[in-house]
């Protein structure tokens, strides 16, 4: 049997695995496939403890979860799209209209 | 080693390497296929939890319809290859990097102090809580509210996203 660190620990990896793709790449669309692989590290720990618990909340957590980040990335793929049709990239460095 | 140990290990490790690809590499396709894969080996491993219904849900919401969006996005943009990661490794990296590794160091400092009083799997219980059955009824009983929120949800994202990608405001 696989006990529950070792889930929490896959868990962990992928987060910070998703958090260095955050802090480290330029591109736009890559900075957001890896915020949805850090949810899905956090939906992996709401899983295994519902399933280790047998409590079904965190399943049910993980279900809004997916619903929201399906939201996220239509609204966020658009606003891409919007900021490409203007400054004809998506390199995070030159679009700095709200940066001080 | 048992089966149970074996896809998990399994998964795991081409879980971790698939999410290092959707990291390292320049292509925004090929990171967003290594993602697919990511999403996949997550879908197995609900499996191994007996969560049955979150890993369809997974594979259909996850890898069918965000990541179609995603491809359909990065192909639509016509995106070139950014410059290699190894170009300039800039102060930026190398902090992100750390302050990233360092996030993991607090967390496995966090898991290994609290491993002990972690709950033992009671199988019988797990096969229970993950079927279609108990989640619809909880769905539809308890998280009542919060899922017709959802609804709305959805619909403003529906509305914001043909509003924010049509050419012109007027």
């Amino acid at each position: 049997m696989v006990p529950l660190s070792h889930y929490l620990f896959l868990s962990a990896v992928l987060f910070m695995t998703g958090a260095v793709g955050v802090l480290t790449r330029r591109n736009a669309i890559i900075v957001f496939m890896s915020i949805e692989l850090m949810l899905n590290s956090v939906n992996l720990t709401l899983v295994a403890f519902s399933s280790f618990l047998g409590n079904v909340t965190g399943q049910m957590l993980v279900f809004f979860v997916m619903t929201v980040a399906a939201a996220e990335a239509a609204v966020g793929l658009a606003i891409i799209i919007a900021i490409y049709r203007r400054k004809q990239t998506v390199n995070l460095d030159e679009i700095n209209l709200l940066k001080w | 080693m048992t089966l149970e140990q074996l896809m998990f290990y399994g998964l795991g490790a081409v879980g971790i390497g698939s999410g290092l690809l959707v990291v390292t590499r320049r292509n925004p396709v090929m990171s967003a296929l290594s993602l697919v894969l990511n999403f996949f080996c997550l879908a197995g491993l609900y499996l191994t939890l007996n969560a049955q219904f979150i890993a369809v849900i997974q594979i259909i919401v996850y890898a069918g319809a965000i990541m179609v969006l995603f491809l359909f996005v990065i192909m639509l943009l016509n995106l070139r290859d950014e410059r290699a990661l190894s170009d300039r490794l800039s102060a930026r990296k190398i902090i992100g990097a750390g302050l990233a590794f360092g996030l993991l160091l607090q967390v496995l400092y966090i898991l290994m102090s609290a491993a002990d009083g972690f709950p033992q799997k009671d199988e019988a219980l797990a096969v229970s809580t993950g079927t279609v059955e108990v989640i619809g009824v909880q769905l539809f009983t308890t998280f009542l509210f919060p899922f017709e929120i959802t609804s709305l949800l959805l619909t403003a994202a529906i509305v914001g996203a043909v509003l924010l990608a049509k050419k012109k405001l007027d």
